[in-house]
């Protein structure tokens, strides 16, 4: 140990002489800014616009199952567009997934922000509340690629699948990779209702039925569709009024 | 006299993680200049899963953040800590234990990242099962370190080590809570946060592992090496104390400034880049702290290759904490954000500031270590200038590239409709994505100079015996 023969002249030579000073007051210092920063978020009310705008938020979301497939193996759908923020299906969580995987985030952001040019190019700034389900948030941080956050209904199905097969046979001077793979595999349920079951436990309201309805929903179905379909349902479930203001 | 510190001090991790480091440097840039290959030519992704630029860049910045930036800043702590404190490491094999850990972890982000295995967030992409382990890793690391403090001869604990033990509480706290995921799979989980919080969490974390892992750890290597090539002491003790304090209570906050405009409340983002302006002070004073070290010996640098690495780190680390805190404010990060000049920022404090110090850290400790010359002074010389002129080159690609895409994007033409489509942009970026993928690969070069040199230098010492001869001295008291 250290020989203290003289007495230290200040509380930061103190610390010099004493590692469990320096470690205990570095370790408070640094806990301050995250702290202030980080917790309010979790409970201040004007964080999320739907305590202002309950209608944001699809109001039946883990009372009644988005959709199941009945007998005849026809989608029963409870939800439509714009009803309001819920949960993703197993087929768009697997698009979901797999949009992860690949990490589509990396050049593409989800997240417009309230300029004009941002507006005419892709729409209403985003909202708060239409991320609640996005564990984690897919907001990204680079436009390589333009922002996503409303690209649901832009295209054709068969557009986007052209596109995330050979991006530059429909776009030529697009840089993005091509995703031929997406065709060859195939979903599972099983596996989709681990990670619905998963979604629950961090708080996603997931009804039961919504989980049973996983494999009729994406068993036999490519990565290809399952990415489509999810890229289709961005920014398509709440309808934002134009008359509102939702963020100061 | 360095020869008869062999014995005193375990001198043989450092030496490993010091090779390694620069084995993952040459990794880690070639990755990325692969990476940055195929945003010019995008024929290279070859429509191949395990190429294809969204794995391949997660595995880019994990190689060269945590292997190649983890090893250097392993073995300069382990050597700083040792030298300064005069006291050998408090565990050797808790010492083993971190350098094999550590090594493990990074293979496993080389096999995971590839096959599309991400929790995708920035920078923790990797999964559940790699995360424990990277804590399980950096905690032997905090508390081999935090020992041998415990354990000095020396009364006053040294700048540098402030700084590195700074770095390891900050990572503890961010990794803990940013990596909180449920498992869904064996590689497979989710975030337990979501939305706007997860997004707050994960720039807190994502702008911290450059605020500590990348800046205050890299200036507790700083603080040492830059002294001890300069052969004088540190320029100024009360601006270390203040460089030191101010950095840990305010780089915490910056975070927020990487989601301006965004769906997060105004107040966070606004705080966060009050703070950022408030950073450049303290900063500054570090790196003035720094560079007037050398006060009365300028000379130096026309003679002393690797004094010239750490000086012109010093340059690049005052630029890039101006540039950081004007991108952070809302006016110019409404243009900035989502463009590439984010990413020539991030390069030039990553390839100016954070390479250019571990590698004159590195040439520094390699006759140290190794008790001989290096094996070429003039592949020194010779790499200096390759990586100044590739940072340089490629920081300005990214400068134009980036500018020019934010005036794109916004701009109007006489009938009040955008100018331009998206795609035009992109297309507008091709010669600068090629400007970029040269400026890094003469950068390349140059790390590839640099592994050569360092394993010649290896051999030349394995040939003449001075590592042995350096063992069998006695111990010094």
């Amino acid at each position: 140990m250290a020989d203290n023969k003289t007495k230290p002249k200040s509380f930061q030579e103190w610390m010099e002489v004493n590692i469990w000073g320096l470690l205990i007051v570095t370790a408070l210092v640094l806990s301050v800014g995250g702290l202030v920063e980080i917790v309010p978020l979790f409970y201040m009310k004007n964080t999320m616009e739907y305590h202002t705008y309950p209608e944001i938020v699809w109001d039946k979301a883990g009372a009644e199952p988005i959709v199941v497939v009945d007998e005849a193996g026809k989608e029963q759908w409870n939800w439509a567009a714009g009803e309001g923020m819920r949960p993703y299906t197993a087929l768009e969580l697997a698009g979901r997934d797999i949009y992860q995987r690949e990490g589509c985030y990396l050049c593409h952001s989800q997240m417009i922000r309230p300029f004009r040019d941002e507006r005419e190019r892709y729409g209403h700034y985003s909202l708060a509340s239409e991320s609640m389900f996005d564990h984690p948030f897919q907001w990204g941080s680079k436009r390589t690629g333009p922002d996503l956050a409303r690209v649901g209904g832009k295209y054709s199905d068969e557009w986007q699948r052209q596109h995330l097969r050979a991006p530059r046979s429909l776009v030529p001077e697009s840089v993005m990779p091509g995703y031929p793979w997406l065709d060859e595999n195939y979903l599972s349920g099983k596996k989709m209702q681990r990670h619905m079951r998963g979604m629950r436990t961090v708080g996603v309201p997931y009804s039961d039925a919504d989980i049973e309805a996983a494999p009729a929903l994406v068993d036999g179905k490519t990565e290809m569709d399952a990415l489509v379909t999810y890229l289709q349902v961005l920014g398509t479930m709440v309808a934002l009024d134009e008359s509102k203001t939702y963020r100061e | 006299m360095e020869a008869s510190l062999e014995r005193k001090y375990n001198f043989d991790v450092v030496r490993w993680f010091t090779v390694m480091a620069v084995v993952y440097l040459v990794v880690g840039a070639s990755v990325g200049v692969y990476i940055a290959a195929e945003l010019a030519w995008p024929a290279l992704n070859l429509d191949s899963p395990y190429l294809s630029f969204g794995r391949l860049r997660p595995l880019h910045t994990n190689a060269v953040i945590f292997a190649f930036g983890g090893c250097t800043l392993m073995a300069t702590a382990f050597y700083t800590v040792q030298r300064t404190c005069g006291a050998r490491l408090w565990s050797d094999k808790m010492a083993w234990f971190t350098f094999w850990g550590w090594n493990l972890v990074i293979v496993l982000a080389v096999i995971t990242l590839p096959l599309g295995l991400t929790q995708s967030k920035e920078y923790a992409e990797l999964e559940w099962p790699v995360d424990i382990l990277i804590a399980v890793v950096w905690l032997s690391f905090t508390i081999n370190f935090v020992m041998t403090i415990a354990n000095r001869k020396s009364s006053h604990i040294y700048v540098s080590n402030w700084f590195f033990l700074g770095m390891m509480i900050m990572i503890v706290y961010l990794h803990v809570v940013n990596s909180l995921a449920i498992p869904v799979g064996l590689f497979k989980s989710y975030s337990i946060f979501s939305g706007v919080q997860d997004a707050m969490i994960q720039w807190w974390w994502g702008h911290n592992a450059v605020g500590f892992y990348l800046t205050a750890g890299f200036l507790g290597i700083m603080y040492y090496f830059v002294p001890k090539q300069a052969g004088r002491p540190i320029y100024s003790y009360r601006l270390s104390v203040i460089h030191f304090w101010a950095l840990m209570f305010g780089y915490v906050w910056l975070g927020a400034h990487h989601l301006q405009y965004t769906a997060l409340p105004d107040w966070t983002g606004s705080l966060g880049a009050a703070v950022s302006i408030a950073m450049i002070i303290p900063s500054w004073g570090g790196a003035v702290n720094g560079m007037m070290t050398l006060s009365g010996a300028w000379d130096r640098l026309r003679t002393d290759y690797v004094l010239r690495f750490l000086i012109i780190a010093l340059a690049f680390y005052a630029m890039s904490t101006f540039e950081g805190p004007v991108m952070s404010l809302k006016t110019v990060n409404a243009l900035s954000h989502y463009t590439d000049w984010t990413i020539g920022h991030v390069h030039s404090g990553a390839l100016g500031w954070v390479a250019g110090i571990s590698i004159g850290a590195i040439y520094h400790l390699m006759t140290r270590l190794y008790h001989t010359e290096m094996f070429s002074v003039r592949l020194i010389n010779f790499h200096f200038w390759t990586a100044t002129i590739g940072t340089v080159i490629y920081i300005v690609a990214m400068w134009v590239s980036g500018i020019m895409q934010g005036l794109m994007w916004r701009a109007y033409d006489e009938y009040g409709t955008l100018a331009y489509t998206f795609v035009e942009s992109v297309d507008a970026m091709h010669p600068y994505y090629a400007m970029r993928a040269v400026g890094g690969a003469i950068f390349l070069l140059g790390a590839i100079v640099m592994l050569f040199n360092i394993l010649m230098t290896v051999r030349k010492s394995l040939s003449e015996g001075s590592l042995s001869k350096a063992r069998a001295l006695p111990a010094a008291a």
